[in-house]
């Protein structure tokens, strides 16, 4: 566990930075530090490493004063990761990630197996470890940032806002790989972001600071959309939170049966409805019009892609969404990437209706109390196609 | 009048002549750095040849190039010309490079803006892909300025009238004096050239005032 | 004219002896090596300093630019002037000029080291520091190597300066191949004097290229352009 008592930073007499901040980060989960630009975030992370030494105030790791302890052996037992990866341009991939290891006296044999071993961990294989930073995209040198963090195999991880400078794409499946690896392997991680959806989907507890690094709200992101404290969070978290809290709620919705048509398969139905194609394992590929198709198979090109797709025990987000999305008003549902049926947008809405509204304690989901669905954050369920 | 032995009359004569044979090549140099530059930067497979090969002029010593071009330009070893074309390759080896650094500066969306508003590449070098480098030009320059200054004294060992001959005529008398006042005259030139550049790239760059307000 | 020139540099009795060009090739690279070697002992230490703290910055930029200025051929005659009477033997004729080359050597050197630290990329210097690395360490683990394609061409142009430096020197005595245009010029012999300009001009040329190739072999494949998309 990480704690920060009353740590107050000036950087010019007066000043204060960050102010009388005091926060725990409990061990096992992602502590999410959200807010505006320039309100403290980065100055707070480095100061658990003592990158930046508080003005006053301590900081405690699993009970130990980090003041206590030599700053350059703090900071090999705590993996840091930042925006641009600041990977060594003259190291290849492998020697980059095998830096941290060499400087706690590992032997060369040593580390090098781990470091293969950690970049496999991150999706980097076999001949990634031979080339140089320049020759990796953006995302790719993120990737190895946050195996270099994790070669030592820290309990602590300090992430300064490590996907902001990666597209959305590149970052989704950054931000997904993290939540497997923090389940895995059971890292305490403090994560840095000025993007509250970024916040949102990582974290087990969501900070938010205001310019002076004053704490505004520390809670669950269901709550925090649930319940802003005030109307600076309100208005931070933004004004669709109504739409994005149903991620944390999940519900029975009624299931209805679907007779899909097989790819390459000849139409024996005819009318202007809309028939779902799946392919030989029995995975929704698309919708077609049986007129668009005519007498030919049904082939690729006859597909709309318009739908996603949601698990069965998805959120009442992606199931909703599913959906609202799908050209035939039926929304595709999902076991184990296989077609179960569809649901109907009038359906899941009346679920969200009789659901306890969020107007407790707590938000309420119909499938587990609010710990469970905040516990439950993880790749979101929805498949995009 | 005279300081520590020398005629100053005669001082005020060779930096005269110094800033003749160290100025001209600077201009010269220069006229011809940027098409070389432009072309390096924008001519993928001429920019090793071009790079190398200025670079490599830089390497020939200064007295072997005052001595070497009388014998391929067929002039006279004294003739004044030589430390000018001597000296323009110094200025022409320098700036080249920093001529592509500049214009290569320049970001490709003000580049790609000046296109869309139908400039057309000449008019949009000299209009906005020039002027936008010059910081970066005048830099060079001064570099360049101030090294041209202090190798044209090295023409004094062949004889070509500047403040160098200070120089020798002072150590073939064993006298101070002269080449003290030679050493502050050309120090002293180097700074003027420097200011002057310097004044003249604030005059051309008045946006770079503006921001620093 | 070419074929005089020709002439002088093909004829062996020119080459061997001790005032050959063999032996004066040979004296001029001894020179300019412990000209840049004294440089570099001066330059490199107050380079990395001054990079790595970031102390000292504006005295040293202003310095590198003012020590530009300076003509060297100057200096040159004011230290023989200084130290000649005051020094015996062949000491006498080489101190004052490599005390010259060295210094005319160290801006250059000066100026390359501290660029170098000073584009390290700012993300690596913050990873390297957040991965608990000691202040030394970052300097020679992350920032040296880094800065290693720009204090190479600092020390390849401080070689070049020097090189051309020791030529004029032969005018206050120093051995090299600048005898033979400075002998050359007081015989008014053209083939002697174009003859040594261009085994000068030769040389600056193939050591500047056994730099590259140095170079090519100590810097990272990591830093350089080709390995870049
Ligand atoms: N080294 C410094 N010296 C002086 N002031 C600083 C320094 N570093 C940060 N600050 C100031 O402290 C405040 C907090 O900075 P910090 O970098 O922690 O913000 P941040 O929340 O990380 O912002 P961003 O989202 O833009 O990265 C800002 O007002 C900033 O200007
Ligand atoms: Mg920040």
């Amino acid at each position: 566990m990480i704690r920060l008592e009353g740590v107050t930073k000036e950087y010019a007499p007066g000043h204060a930075a960050v102010d009388h901040l005091t926060l725990e980060a409990a061990t096992g989960e992602i502590t999410v530090l959200v807010g505006p630009s320039g309100c403290g975030k980065t100055t707070s992370l480095r100061m658990i490493n003592r990158m930046i030494e508080p003005t006053s105030g301590h900081i405690f790791i699993d009970g130990q004063d980090t003041a206590q302890v030599p700053a350059a052996k703090l900071r090999r037992d705590i993996g840091y990761v930042i925006q641009h990866a600041g990977l060594f341009p003259h190291r290849t991939v492998l020697h980059n990630v095998m830096t941290v290891p060499r400087l706690n006296g590992w032997g060369r044999a040593r580390a090098e197996s781990r470091a293969r071993e950690v970049l496999e961990l991150v999706g980097l294989p076999g001949d990634f470890a031979r080339r140089y930073p320049a020759q990796l995209s953006g995302g790719q040198q993120q990737r190895v940032g946050v195996a270099r963090a994790l070669a030592s195999d820290p309990s602590v991880m300090l992430m300064d806002e490590p996907f902001s400078a990666v597209d959305p794409i590149a970052r989704e499946g950054l931000q997904d790989d993290i939540l497997r690896l923090q389940q895995e392997l059971g890292t305490t991680i403090v994560l840095v972001t000025h993007d509250i959806d970024e916040a949102i989907k990582l974290g087990h507890r969501v900070a938010v600071l205001r310019q002076g690094g004053i704490l505004a709200q520390f809670s669950s992101p269901a709550d925090l959309l649930a319940h802003p404290a005030d109307d600076f969070v309100a208005d931070f978290v933004g004004r669709d939170r109504g739409y994005r809290a149903l991620s944390f709620q999940q519900a029975d919705v009624p299931v209805h049966p679907e007779e899909p048509v097989r790819i390459g398969e000849q139409l024996q139905r005819r009318g202007d409805q809309w028939l779902l194609a799946v392919d030989a394992e029995g995975r929704p590929q698309g919708w077609v019009l049986p007129a668009e198709v005519a007498e030919a198979a049904v082939a690729l090109e006859h597909l709309h892609r318009g739908g996603t797709v949601s698990a069965v025990d998805g959120s009442l987000r992606s199931l909703l969404d599913a959906a609202l999305s799908s050209p035939s008003g039926r929304g595709v549902v999902t076991r184990d990437g296989v077609l179960a049926g569809t649901v109907r947008a009038e359906e899941v809405l009346s679920v969200i209706q009789s659901a306890p509204r969020p107007d407790g304690t707590s938000i309420q989901g119909g499938a587990g109390d609010s710990d469970g669905a905040a516990a439950g954050v993880g790749p979101q369920q929805n498949e995009h196609r | 009048m005279t300081a520590l032995g020398t005629d100053l009359g005669e001082v005020a004569g060779f930096a005269a002549q110094h800033a003749y044979l160290a100025g001209v090549p600077l201009l010269l140099g220069l006229l011809i750095s940027l098409p070389l530059g432009w072309v390096a930067l924008r001519r993928r497979w001429l920019t090793p040849p071009v790079i190398v090969g200025t670079g490599l002029l830089y390497t020939i010593p200064s007295l072997a190039l005052f001595v070497l071009l009388p014998g391929i330009l067929g002039t006279q070893i004294l003739d004044p010309i030589n430390v000018v074309v001597a000296m323009t390759l110094y200025t022409i080896a320098l700036l080249t490079r920093t001529v592509a650094d500049g214009l290569g500066s320049v970001p490709d969306h003000v580049r790609q803006a000046a296109t869309a508003m139908g400039y057309g590449p000449l008019r949009r070098f000299w209009a906005v892909e020039l002027p936008m480098a010059v910081p970066v030009i005048s830099a060079g320059l001064r570099v360049a300025a101030v090294s041209n200054v202090s190798m044209v004294s090295v023409a004094a060992l062949i004889g070509v009238s500047q403040l160098g001959l200070l120089f020798t005529d002072g150590f073939s008398r064993s006298a101070m004096g002269p080449i003290v006042v030679g050493v502050l005259a050309c120090v002293l030139l180097a700074l003027l050239f420097d200011l002057l550049i310097l004044t003249l790239t604030r005059l051309l760059t008045p946006w770079l005032r503006a921001a620093r307000t | 004219m070419i074929a005089t020139i020709w002439a002088w540099l093909s004829d062996p009795t020119n080459w061997s002896g001790s005032g050959g060009i063999l032996a004066q090739a040979l004296e001029h690279l001894r020179l300019s090596g412990i000209a840049l070697l004294a440089a570099a002992l001066v330059a490199v230490p107050i380079g990395l300093y001054v990079g790595h703290t970031g102390r000292g910055r504006v005295v040293l930029v202003n310095a590198v630019s003012a020590f530009r200025a300076i003509p060297s051929l100057g200096v040159l005659f004011i230290a023989a002037l200084l130290l000649l009477p005051r020094l015996r033997g062949d000491l006498a004729f080489e101190l004052p000029s490599l005390i010259v080359l060295a210094t005319l050597g160290i801006p250059p050197i000066l100026s390359g080291v501290y660029a170098g630290i000073g584009q390290v990329d700012p993300a690596a210097r913050d990873a390297a520091r957040g991965m608990g690395m000691t202040s030394w360490q970052q300097l020679w683990q992350v920032e040296v190597p880094c800065a290693l394609p720009l204090i190479f061409s600092g020390l390849r142009s401080s070689m070049m300066q020097i090189i051309a430096t020791a030529t004029i020197a032969a005018v206050v005595g120093l051995g090299g191949l600048g005898r033979f245009l400075i002998d050359g010029q007081a015989n008014r012999a053209y083939d002697e004097m174009a003859g040594g300009a261009l085994l000068v001009a030769a040389l600056a040329l193939l050591i500047d290229l056994v730099g590259a190739l140095l170079q090519r072999f100590v810097v990272s494949p990591g830093l350089t352009p080709a390995t870049r998309r």
